[in-house]
């Protein structure tokens, strides 16, 4: 078994911190904000406004639900059009204001429904690729799970992306890698070790900034997710907004 | 068990008397329409490879494309080949079909082209070089074109054909999709103009970025335009799709396309909108 398979098992595992944590030890006071001021609200991102370290912040996250029910209006997590919009009118409305923007995503990818082309699932994540890399405010991603293909990326095209130890992102699953390449799902740990989708070989990549470490108590993690995270916007506040749009410009024009 | 002896059909015997015939009949002699299903004959295709009775535009190579899109051109970055990222079994292979049916290094064409008079940066992405996907070097090439025109204070005209990202660069592909909506960004920022026009077929992460940012989008007849694919949706989902769904007429009515424009028509309404759609500066 190789080490690649074993990090993709945990970053799906349900005994990995979920967004209603997240929000519950780092965000005490979250106030969600719904809808994205157009057509709906899409229920697998729920974002918001909360103070961290006494200073307002927008916090967006990828939702999965925690019943079956749930799970189903979410799609398992996966964002519609309208979830990438929201995020999107949210982090404008953050530029704004002057406030940081924490994204947090464990996501399969992005909703492959019917009705979610209809609405333009392509266009949508195109609009955040475009503009969600434009707006002057720091804007850094943890991913604490996983980080499938574009439907992450949508939400990863910021200053910075941290991964949790047991978390993955990669263009594709291992599965549908292998089914695609080799028409073959069952080599999916072949696949897993191939993509090198892992957090330490992607922050060998340079597609990373960190790796936080784990903690199987959810408070811990979340104090070891807020130590870096106070930091980095400490960071990235101090620089002006020319300086910050040129270090993100360039951290993405390297590949 | 078979109901008919094969041999004794009228078409069988026919055959059988006359094998010489088929000799005569050049191999590509008949096509059929991947569309509308129609049968053509080879010679009623021009050098615009579109069916004559539904408009559809074949998926052809970029360089057979530049024969009658523009002018003039001249191509840049001829050198830039895909890198093995992964170290992908089998992958060199799989580049150098794509160099042989393609006659380039990688799935995008970029250059300088004139359009009656107008010029623009011009990029082609290719359908017969691995499916156009988006690889490294393709996100280079085309990032490169867009950091060219800024500095040159060219529109750009961005011809896309793509199966989406490239699935043997893995995670260095979907970067491309960050890179050039970047580049994309800074030309917006210098006011100048971005044509897209998605031909068959545009899906996955091109549809998700480059192809999604123009500020004119348009299409061939009857192209795919989709982010997810249709065997994605109806195997993963199980959702069944309408035969037309990812059609650009489809994707028009839904919002996301300018116009549908033929292939016959293309040079002209480019050069119209090189002269018109950008920003208007008096006495130009």
């Amino acid at each position: 078994m190789n080490q690649a398979i074993e990090t993709v098992r945990a970053a799906r595992s349900s005994n990995k911190i979920t967004d209603q944590e997240i929000r519950e030890y780092l965000f005490p006071d979250f106030f969600e904000l719904h809808g994205d001021g157009a057509y709906g609200d899409d229920p697998a991102i729920v974002g918001g406004i909360a103070t961290f370290h006494g200073q307002p912040v927008t916090a967006i996250m990828t939702s999965r639900g925690k019943n079956l029910e749930e799970r189903m209006k979410k799609h398992f997590g996966q964002p519609s059009p309208s979830g990438y919009r929201k995020a999107l009118r949210l982090a404008k409305q953050s530029a704004h204001f002057g406030r940081p923007v924490l994204l947090f995503v464990d996501t399969a990818g992005a909703y492959p429904g019917k009705k979610a082309e209809r609405y333009g699932q392509g266009q949508a994540i195109a609009r955040n690729l475009l503009e969600l890399g434009q707006l002057p405010t720091p804007i850094i991603t943890v991913i604490y799970g996983e980080g499938g293909s574009g439907g992450a990326l949508a939400l990863a095209c910021g200053d910075e992306v941290f991964m949790l130890k047991y978390s993955m992102y990669s263009v594709l699953s291992p599965e549908g890698f292998a089914s695609i390449l080799w028409k073959d799902a069952g080599r999916s740990a072949e696949a897993a070790e191939l993509l090198g989708l892992t957090p330490d070989k992607l922050l060998e990549d340079g597609v990373v900034e960190g790796v936080i470490p784990f903690a199987q108590d959810k408070q811990v993690q979340c104090r070891e997710i807020d130590q870096v995270l106070s930091q980095e916007i400490k960071k990235l506040q101090a620089l002006s907004s020319e300086e910050l749009l040129a270090r993100r410009h360039e951290r993405f024009r390297k590949f | 068990m078979q109901l008919f002896e094969k041999n004794n059909t009228l078409s069988g015997r026919h055959v059988k008397t006359d094998q010489s015939t088929w000799d005569q009949v050049p191999d590509d002699f008949l096509l059929r329409c991947p569309k509308c299903q129609r049968v053509i004959f080879r010679d009623q295709l021009d050098e615009y490879m579109t069916c004559p009775s539904c408009d559809y535009g074949s998926r052809i190579s970029a360089k057979k494309r530049l024969e009658w899109l523009v002018d003039d051109y001249e191509e840049w970055d001829v050198g830039i080949s895909p890198a093995d990222p992964l170290h992908f079994p089998g992958y060199e292979q799989t580049i150098a079909k794509g160099e042989k049916h393609s006659g380039l290094k990688e799935s995008v064409w970029t250059g300088i082209a004139d359009f009656g008079g107008q010029k623009a940066a011009l990029g082609i992405m290719d359908p017969t070089f691995i499916m156009g996907s988006l690889g490294q070097a393709t996100g280079e090439k085309i990032t490169r074109m867009f950091e060219r025109a800024i500095a040159g204070k060219l529109p750009v005209v961005l011809f896309t054909a793509s199966g989406g990202a490239r699935m043997q660069e893995g995670i260095f592909s979907l970067m491309q999709m960050a890179k050039v909506s970047n580049a994309v960004a800074q030309l917006k920022k210098a006011g100048l103009a971005y044509i897209v026009v998605l031909t068959d077929p545009t899906t996955g992460g091109v549809t998700a970025s480059f192809a999604s940012e123009g500020d004119y989008t348009f299409a061939e007849p009857r192209a795919m335009a989709a982010f997810a694919g249709r065997r994605v949706i109806e195997q993963t989902i199980h959702e069944k799709l309408a035969k037309d769904a990812q059609d650009a007429e489809t994707v028009m009515r839904h919002g996301f396309i300018d116009a549908i424009v033929s292939r016959q028509e293309e040079k002209a309404t480019i050069s119209w909108f090189l002269k018109n759609g950008g920003r208007y500066e008096s006495g130009n």
